[in-house]
C-alpha cells in the first residue's frame, strides 16, 4: 500500500517555502513554469513510486475529502 | 534509371480460373501483395497450403515508405526463409541522438545484447523488403510449391457464403468471380475489402502533417538516428534523419496542422526546408516526396467469419516506433499456423478467434505507445508543452530524464500474457522475458542460433533434462528440441531453475513451461494451444 504523507513533514517548513518562493524570483512567467515543471519532474523521480505518485496527483486536485 | 519501383514484378498475364465455367476455388486468396500479403502467401506455401495473392497493381511500393525493420520482423523473415538478403542489404545503426532546440541533448546506444543472431533493427527501403519477398515467393512457385500472384487483379466484390468467400475480381480483361475457403485482407490503411464489407475503423486522427522528403545525397552525416525537437530550421516542429541503403536518407519534417498540402510538396518549396536543414552546401537529389497526416485506429474485431484482417488493413498506428509493418509481419505469424491447423482439421475454427484476440492485444498495445510518442512530439497544450520542454532541458543534464524523452518506442515484439492460448507459468522464478506468451529469446546454439532449430510446428525445448523425441495430441505434434544449456540458454531460458521444458508455438511463442517433463502436463497444454479447450 501506498501511503501519501499529507501531514506536517518539512523539519524547516518556512525555510524551504522561503527556498521555493526565492528560487522563482525575477524570473518570467514562462521562466517560473519552466522551472516549476522541471523541479515536479526531478521530486517525481526522486519519490519513485507510480502508486504515491497518483495518490498526489490526486490529493492535488482536491477532490478527495478536506483534511 | 529504373528503380525496383518502376519495374513490374508481377504483370497481368490471363489465368485459366477466369475461363472456368463455374468459379474455381482456392484455398486461401490474399489481397495486397505489400509486406504483410507477401509473408502470409510464403508462410502458408512453405506449410504446404495453396495461396493465391491479388493485387491491383504489378510492381513493388513506390517510395521508401517503411524503413525501419526490428529484429522480431528479421526474425520471421529467417523463418520466411528471407532473413539474409534482407540483413545483407539493409543500413544496421545502433546511436541515436536527441536534438532540442540549437543543441544536442543526449545520444543513447541500443547496441543490443549479445548472443543473438539478428541485430535490434535494419533499415531498408519498403520496396526492397517486398522484392526480396517477391524473390522467395517465385523461389517457393518454381520449386513447386502451391503459392502465386495475379496482377492488376482488383477484388471488387466479397461474399462469405458461409463455408467459403465468394469474390469479384476485376481485370484489364475483364472481371470473372474466384471462390476461397479463405480470405485474408492485406491492403493497407484505405483497405477496399474492409470497406466492401462495411466494417469500422475507429480511433483517434492527430491533427498534424509531416513531412517525409526521400533524398540521394555523399552527406557526412554519419549511420545514426538524428530527432530534433523544435530545431531552428523547423521552428516549433520536429524532425527526423536517418540513413537507408544506397545514400538515400529519409527526412521527415513536421509541418503542422494548417498547411496547403499541394503546395508543400512541390519541390520549390522542399527544397529551401532541406537546404535550411542539411547546408547551403550539400548537393543532394529528391527521390520521393509525400506528406502525411495519421491517425491510430483499429478495426474492432479483425476475425469476421471467413475474412481475415492483417496489417495495416486491421490497425493503424503513427509512424513513431516503426509500429506499421513490423506489427503487420507479428499478425501473419500469429495468423498462419492457425490457419493451417483449421484447414487441416487438426483445430477447431474457433482458434481463429485467438488470432483476433491475441493480435488486438498487440494492435492496442502499439496504439497506446504510438499515442504517448505523438503526445511527446507535439504537446497538446501549453502546459503539456511546458513539461515536454523541462524533460529535453533535463535530459541534457541528468540520466533521469532520458526515458521520459519519447521519440518513438521502437517496435518490441508483444508478448500475449492473457493469451488463452497460454498454460499457466510452472516456473515462475525462471526468466520472465520467456514466460508463456512471450516470444522465444534467440541464443547461440553450437554454430548457430536457437531460433533457426525451432520446426515449423510446435516444439519441446528441453534444457538439462530428458523428454520423449515428441509428443502428440490427436494430429498435431511437437517435436523434441535437446539442448545442455549454454551460459546465454541458461541465463534467459533458466535463471535460477536447473533444468526446463518449454513448449514453443509454430509463431515461437512459448505456451508453456515447467522444470521437468511430464506427459500429462504437455499433452494438456498442447491441446490447449491448440485452441482445444476454448
Amino acid at each position: 500500500m501506498a501511503n501519501l504523507i499529507l501531514t506536517p513533514n518539512l523539519p524547516r517548513a518556512d525555510d524551504t517555502y522561503a527556498d521555493l518562493l526565492a528560487a522563482h524570483e525575477g524570473l518570467s512567467k514562462a521562466a517560473s513554469d519552466a522551472l516549476n515543471a522541471r523541479l515536479i519532474l526531478i521530486l517525481m523521480n526522486h519519490v519513485g513510486d507510480q502508486a504515491i505518485i497518483r495518490e498526489a496527483l490526486k490529493a492535488a486536485k482536491l477532490e478527495n475529502e478536506s483534511a | 534509371m529504373n528503380k525496383i519501383f518502376e519495374i513490374p514484378l508481377y504483370p497481368y498475364t490471363r489465368h485459366p480460373d477466369q475461363d472456368a465455367s463455374s468459379p474455381v476455388r482456392r484455398k486461401v486468396v490474399i489481397v495486397g501483395a505489400g509486406p504483410v500479403g507477401l509473408a502470409a502467401a510464403i508462410d502458408l506455401a512453405q506449410q504446404g497450403i495453396e495461396a493465391v495473392i491479388l493485387d491491383e497493381n504489378d510492381r513493388v511500393s513506390f517510395g521508401s515508405r517503411a524503413i525501419c525493420f526490428a529484429k522480431r520482423t528479421l526474425e520471421i523473415s529467417d523463418r520466411l526463409g528471407c532473413g539474409d538478403p534482407l540483413v545483407e542489404k539493409g543500413v544496421q545503426w545502433n546511436i541515436g541522438k536527441v536534438f532540442f532546440d540549437e543543441r544536442k541533448v543526449y545520444d543513447f546506444n541500443l547496441l543490443p545484447e549479445g548472443g543473438h543472431r539478428r541485430p535490434a533493427f535494419i533499415n531498408l527501403q519498403q520496396y526492397y523488403f517486398e522484392e526480396y519477398l517477391v524473390n522467395r515467393l517465385r523461389a517457393l512457385e518454381s520449386e513447386g510449391a502451391p503459392v502465386s500472384i495475379r496482377g492488376g487483379s482488383k477484388v471488387t466484390s466479397i461474399e462469405d457464403r458461409g463455408d467459403h468467400v465468394s469474390l469479384v475480381v476485376k481485370t484489364p480483361e475483364g472481371a470473372y468471380t474466384l471462390e476461397a475457403d479463405w480470405l485474408i485482407a492485406c491492403d493497407g490503411a484505405a483497405s477496399p475489402a474492409r470497406q466492401i464489407l462495411g466494417l469500422d475503423f475507429v480511433g483517434r486522427v492527430f491533427e498534424d502533417n509531416f513531412l517525409i522528403a526521400d533524398v540521394v545525397m555523399d552527406a557526412e552525416f554519419p549511420t545514426e538516428r538524428w530527432f530534433w525537437f523544435d530545431p531552428p530550421f523547423n521552428k516549433g516542429q520536429s524532425a527526423l534523419l536517418h540513413k537507408q541503403p544506397d545514400g538515400v536518407w529519409r527526412i521527415d519534417l513536421q509541418l503542422g496542422w494548417n498547411i496547403d498540402k499541394e503546395k508543400e510538396k512541390k519541390p520549390e518549396n522542399v527544397i529551401p526546408r532541406l537546404k535550411a536543414m542539411l547546408g547551403e552546401e550539400v548537393n543532394f537529389e529528391l527521390e520521393w516526396v509525400s506528406i502525411y497526416t495519421f491517425q491510430c485506429r483499429r478495426m474492432e474485431r479483425f476475425r469476421h467469419g471467413r475474412v481475415l484482417f492483417a496489417g495495416d488493413s486491421a490497425h493503424q498506428v503513427s509512424p513513431f516506433g516503426a509500429r506499421g509493418a513490423n506489427s503487420g509481419l507479428q499478425d501473419t505469424d500469429n495468423l498462419v499456423w492457425k490457419l493451417k491447423l483449421v484447414i487441416d482439421g487438426s483445430a477447431p475454427a474457433s482458434l481463429l478467434d485467438t488470432y483476433d484476440v491475441e493480435r488486438v492485444y498487440g494492435a492496442d498495445e502499439n496504439i497506446l505507445n504510438s499515442s504517448r510518442s505523438t503526445d511527446f512530439i507535439t504537446p497538446k497544450s501549453e502546459q503539456s508543452r511546458i513539461f515536454r520542454d523541462a524533460v529535453l532541458d533535463l535530459s541534457e543534464h541528468y540520466a533521469f530524464a532520458r526515458p521520459l524523452v519519447n521519440s518513438g518506442r521502437l517496435s518490441m515484439p508483444c508478448t500475449y500474457d492473457t493469451s488463452p492460448l497460454n498454460t499457466t507459468d510452472a516456473l515462475p522464478d525462471a526468466p520472465a522475458r520467456a514466460r508463456p506468451g512471450s516470444p522465444c529469446p534467440d541464443a547461440p546454439v553450437g554454430s548457430g542460433f536457437l531460433l533457426d532449430q525451432l520446426g515449423k510446428g510446435f516444439t519441446l525445448l528441453v534444457l538439462n533434462t530428458d523428454a520423449p523425441a515428441a509428443v502428440s495430441v490427436g494430429e498435431v505434434e511437437a517435436r523434441t528440441l535437446s539442448i545442455a544449456a549454454t551460459k546465454e540458454l541458461a541465463e534467459r531460458y533458466l535463471g535460477e531453475a536447473t533444468s526446463a521444458v518449454y513448449l514453443i508455438r509454430p509463431d515461437q511463442h512459448v505456451a508453456a513451461r515447467w522444470g521437468r517433463y511430464d506427459e500429462t502436463a504437455v499433452k494438456s497444454a498442447l491441446a490447449r494451444a491448440c485452441g482445444k479447450e476454448l
